[in-house]
C-alpha cells in the first residue's frame, strides 16, 4: 500500500528536463526505482533520491551497482507487481541492452528516461541519438521529448500506455543531453492525487510473481511457441497505435497539455516541404520554418514524437500532401544511412513517390542551429529541382579541412 | 538435526523435471524448497536449473519463478524483494538460485552489490564446479587439477573462495552445504528463512556428468568431499562461525579426515593429476590451509 | 482475463514438465519389500522425487518419473533395492 506523501499540489516550476522527469516519477507514484549514475542522467536519480529521503515520494530506491542490475531490479520489481522506474544514458543504456530485451519479452510495463548521449569511444557526453536508436529492436516503445514539459507529461502518459492490458510493453522517453537535461524551462507539475485519476495504481492483470498463484516466467520455450510470443509483442505495438491517441486526448482534457500523439505538425497544412525530426531537432526546425516562411519557402515541420512503433500512417499522410520530405538523423546506421531516413523511406514505399532527402546532423553534440536547418532545406530544394529523388548527406562534415 | 521421518513430505520440486539422472543440484533444490516452503519466490539465472524446469507451458517448480539473465540473479532478486515490500507483501522469501558460473563469475558483481546494500534475499549457489549446462567448461569454482572441456589437461588454478568473499561482506548469514547432506542443508535454509537481509548459502552439488562418476555415486562423492576435508560444512551467523555435520566432527578430532586422493580417485575429471604426486600434494596443502584459516577464523570470532 | 493477443512466456507447475522421464531409464531400481526396513533413505536422496511413501510407510518407486540414476540402490543400507537392466527380471 502507498503511504501518505507530502502534498505539493499543482504548480509551475522552472526546472531542467532531468528534474521534470524526476517530478514525473513522483507524480506517477513510482513504487520502485533502481538506478545507477551516468552523466548527464545524474540529476534525475539524485532528485528522486531526495524525494524519497525527504518523504516526498513513497518508493523503494535500490542504488544498484550497474545499469545491468538497474534494469534487472526493475524487471524483478515489475514482475512482483510494482510500478518500476529507472533512468540512464549512453553506455549505461548499452550496458542494459540484454535486460531491455528481457523486460519487453517478460511483458513488463517499466518506464525509463534516456538522456541521449553519444556512444564511446572516444568519450563524449554531448547529445546524440546513437544510444537509443541502437535499442530500436528490443521491443521498447520509444518517445522523444522536445521540451521539458513534454518530458514530464510523457513519463506519466507512458505508464498509462504500457500498463494497458492490450499492451504490457516497456517504454523509454528520450531527452537530448544538456539541451533538455540541463536547461531550465517552465514545467507545470501535478499533484499525485490528480494524476491518480489518469493513472490508477498498477495492477498486473496478465501475470506476476504471486505465491498464491505460482507460475514460472521464461523457462524453455521451443520453436513451436516462441514465434507467437514475438508476434504478440509486435501486435501490442499495433495496439499502441489504437490506444495512445485516446490516452493523449484524456490527458489533454485533464491537464491541458498536448504534445501531439505520435507526431505533431508545425505549419504543415499548406507545406510543400516537410522536415521530419525528433526531440529538440524538431523545436529548432520550427525556428527555421518561421525564418524560411518569411522568405516564402513553403515549409513545415513534423515532430517524430514516437519512434517505435513507427508512425507510418502519419508520415504517409503528410507525404501524400507535400512535394518533399527532409529527415534529420542524430545517429547513423553504419553502412546504411540514418535510421529515421531509412524508416521514413520504408514507410512511404508503395504509398507515395514523395522524394526524401536525409541529413545526418549534430553527431556527438555538434550544434544544430536554425541556420544549419535552413541550409539543409536549401540543399534539399536544389536536389529536388535537379529532379533527384533521394539522398543522404553528412551535413557540415569537416573531413579534409586543414 | 531433523530426522528423515520429520522432513516435510510436501514437494515443491515436482517429478518429471529435466535434470540428468543423479543430479546433485536437484537434491539440494528439493530440500531448499522444503525448508523455505510455499511462500517463496525464486529467480533463476542461466544455469542447469533454467533447463531443469522443463518445457513451456509446464514447469517443475511449484513456487513462482522468474528466469533471468546470467549476470542478473542477485539484482533481480533485489528488485523482487523491493517490489514485494512496496506492495506490503509480507513473509515471502526471495530466493536467487544460481549455478557456480552465474555466481563466482558473471554474477559476482550483482551479488556483491546486493550484499553490500543489505537487500532482503537468500542467494543460494549450487556449485557443481563448472559450467555444466553449456557442456562442462571451467569456472571460477573449478578445483585445481580438474578436467573440463576448456582445461583439457587439468585446471592450473585453485577455486575462488567465494564463501569467504561473501563472509567479508558482513552479511547476517553465510553457510556452506552439500547435496549429500540434505538434512544439514535443510536446517541451514530453515535458519536462513528466519533472518532478514542478505543471506548466502553455497552448496557443493556433485555432478555425475561434469565430474565423471556413475550417476548412483552422487551422494557418496559428496560425502567423500566432506570426509576428505576438500569441502567444509560451516555456517556463520550472529558474528559466530560454527562447523556443522561431519566437518564439525573433523574439527573436533572425532572424525579422521581421509586423504584427498580417496575423494579424487572416483572422479574421471581428476584423471590428469591422479598419478601426479606434486599436484595431489598441492591439493592437500590447499585443503590444510583452508582448514587452518577456518579454525583460526572460528577462534577469532568467538 | 489476459487478452488473446498477449502471449506470455508463463508456465504452470505440472508433474512431468519434461514428459515421462522414466523413459530415460536404462537400469531400474526394484525394491525387495522382504528386506526393506522403511528407513526411507531412498526417498530421502532421490533427486527425481520418484519415490513415494505409501500409507503403510514403505517406499514405492514411481517408474513414470524414475530416471534410474541408482542412488537409492547405492545408498540402501540393507540392500533391499536391486538395480536391473530394463527389460530384464530381478535375478
Amino acid at each position: 500500500m502507498l503511504g501518505k506523501v507530502k502534498k505539493l499540489g499543482k504548480k509551475t516550476l522552472v526546472i531542467t528536463g532531468n528534474y521534470a522527469v524526476a517530478y514525473a516519477a513522483k507524480s506517477a507514484r513510482v513504487e520502485v526505482v533502481a538506478a545507477y549514475p551516468i552523466t548527464p542522467q545524474t540529476s534525475i536519480v539524485e532528485k528522486i533520491a531526495e524525494f524519497v529521503e525527504t518523504g516526498l515520494m513513497n518508493a523503494k530506491y535500490i542504488r544498484v551497482e550497474s545499469e545491468h542490475s538497474a534494469m534487472a531490479a526493475c524487471v524483478g520489481a515489475s514482475a512482483a507487481g510494482a510500478r518500476a522506474f529507472t533512468a540512464t544514458s549512453s553506455q549505461g543504456l548499452a550496458y542494459m541492452h540484454e535486460m531491455l530485451h528481457w523486460a519487453a519479452r517478460a511483458r513488463l510495463p517499466i518506464v525509463m528516461a534516456v538522456v541521449n548521449r553519444a556512444m564511446a569511444t572516444p568519450w563524449n557526453i554531448w547529445s546524440d541519438h546513437q544510444d537509443s536508436m541502437s535499442q530500436r529492436d528490443t521491443g521498447w516503445i520509444q518517445f522523444y521529448a522536445s521540451n521539458n514539459q513534454e518530458a514530464y507529461d510523457t513519463v506519466i502518459q507512458a505508464y498509462r500506455l504500457c500498463e494497458d492490458e492490450d499492451i504490457y510493453l516497456p517504454a523509454f522517453i528520450c531527452l537530448d543531453a544538456f539541451i533538455l537535461s540541463h536547461t531550465s524551462m517552465p514545467v507545470t507539475i501535478h499533484d499525485e492525487e490528480d494524476v491518480d485519476k489518469f493513472l490508477p495504481k498498477y495492477e498486473a492483470r496478465h501475470w506476476k510473481l504471486d505465491v498464491d498463484n505460482p507460475v514460472t516466467n521464461g523457462n524453455i520455450v521451443t520453436p513451436d511457441h516462441y514465434y507467437e510470443m514475438s508476434w504478440s509483442m509486435d501486435e501490442s505495438m499495433r495496439y499502441v497505435k489504437k490506444k495512445f491517441p485516446e490516452i493523449c486526448e484524456e490527458y489533454k482534457e485533464l491537464f491541458g497539455q498536448w504534445h501531439g500523439v505520435f507526431t505533431k505538425g508545425y505549419k504543415i497544412d499548406d507545406a510543400e516541404y516537410v522536415i521530419i525530426a525528433p526531440g529538440t531537432l524538431f523545436e529548432e526546425s520550427c525556428v527555421a520554418v518561421d525564418m524560411l516562411r518569411e522568405n516564402n519557402v513553403p515549409i513545415g515541420a513534423l515532430k517524430l514524437r514516437v519512434y517505435r512503433p513507427f508512425p507510418s500512417e502519419d508520415i504517409i499522410s503528410v507525404a501524400r500532401k507535400c512535394k518533399m520530405l527532409i529527415t534529420l538523423d542524430r545517429a547513423l546506421s553504419y553502412g546504411f544511412n540514418g535510421p529515421i531516413f531509412n524508416d521514413v523511406r520504408s514507410a512511404i514505399y508503395g504509398e507515395t513517390g514523395t522524394p526524401v532527402f536525409g541529413y545526418a546532423v549534430g553527431l556527438g553534440g555538434r550544434d544544430v542551429t536554425f541556420n544549419d536547418i535552413s541550409s539543409i532545406v536549401r540543399d534539399a530544394t536544389l536536389k529536388l529541382e535537379k529532379g533527384l529523388h533521394s539522398s543522404f548527406v553528412y551535413y557540415g562534415l569537416k573531413v579534409g579541412e586543414k | 538435526m531433523v530426522s528423515i521421518r520429520d522432513m516435510p513430505k510436501e514437494e515443491l520440486l515436482l517429478p518429471g523435471h529435466a535434470a540428468c539422472p543423479g543430479c546433485g543440484a536437484m537434491i539440494a533444490l528439493r530440500y531448499a524448497l522444503k525448508a523455505l516452503g510455499k511462500r517463496t519466490i525464486m529467480c533463476v539465472p542461466a544455469c542447469c536449473t533454467s533447463v531443469i524446469q522443463g518445457l513451456y507451458p509446464h514447469t517443475s517448480i511449484a513456487v513462482p519463478v522468474l528466469n533471468i539473465a546470467f549476470a542478473a540473479a542477485a539484482s533481480t532478486a533485489s528488485g523482487i524483494s523491493a517490489g514485494l515490500k512496496a506492495r506490503n507483501v509480507e513473509d515471502v522469501t526471495v530466493l536467487a538460485w544460481a549455478g557456480d558460473g552465474g555466481t563466482y563469475d558473471i554474477g559476482i558483481q550483482a551479488l556483491s552489490g546486493a550484499a553490500e546494500r543489505g537487500d532482503d534475499i537468500i542467494y543460494a549457489c549450487y556449485d557443481n564446479n563448472a559450467y555444466g549446462n553449456t557442456g562442462i567448461q571451467r569456472s571460477g569454482a573449478t578445483p585445481y587439477g580438474a578436467w573440463t572441456t576448456t582445461t583439457p589437461t587439468g585446471k592450473k588454478e585453485h577455486r575462488k573462495p567465494l564463501e569467504l568473499i561473501m563472509l567479508e561482506h558482513n552479511i547476517p548469514y553465510v553457510a556452506t552445504a552439500c547435496s549429500a547432506f540434505p538434512d544439514d542443508l535443510y536446517m541451514k535454509f530453515k535458519k536462513a528463512r528466519k533472518i532478514k537481509g542478505p543471506r548466502f548459502i553455497l552448496i557443493l552439488s556433485p555432478c555425475p556428468i561434469a565430474w565423471r562418476f556413475p550417476s548412483w555415486s552422487t551422494v557418496e562423492i559428496g560425502k567423500l568431499a566432506v570426509k576428505s576435508g576438500a569441502w567444509v560444512l560451516w555456517e556463520y551467523h550472529n558474528g559466530k562461525l560454527e562447523f556443522t555435520g561431519w566437518s564439525k566432527l573433523i574439527a573436533e578430532g572425532k572424525l579422521k579426515k581421509i586423504p584427498v586422493i580417496e575423494y579424487l580417485k572416483h572422479q574421471g575429471r581428476f584423471k590428469p593429476i591422479l598419478k601426479d604426486e606434486k599436484a595431489i600434494n598441492e591439493i592437500e596443502r590447499r585443503i590444510n590451509d583452508y582448514w587452518k584459516f577456518m579454525k583460526a577464523l572460528k577462534e577469532a570470532l568467538k | 482475463m489476459v487478452k488473446d493477443h498477449i502471449i506470455l512466456p508463463v508456465s504452470k507447475p505440472t508433474e512431468g514438465s519434461m514428459g515421462k522421464t522414466g523413459l530415460w531409464r536404462t537400469f531400474r531400481p526394484v525394491i525387495n519389500y522382504d528386506k526393506c526396513v522403511k528407513c526411507l533413505l531412498c526417498w530421502f536422496y532421490c533427486p527425481d522425487i520418484a519415490i513415494k511413501i505409501r500409507d503403510d510407510g514403505y517406499p514405492e518407486i514411481d517408474y513414470c518419473y524414475c530416471k534410474g540414476c541408482g542412488i537409492c540402490w547405492h545408498e540402501c543400507k540393507v540392500k533391499a533395492i536391486s538395480f536391473v537392466r530394463e527389460g530384464e527380471e530381478v535375478g
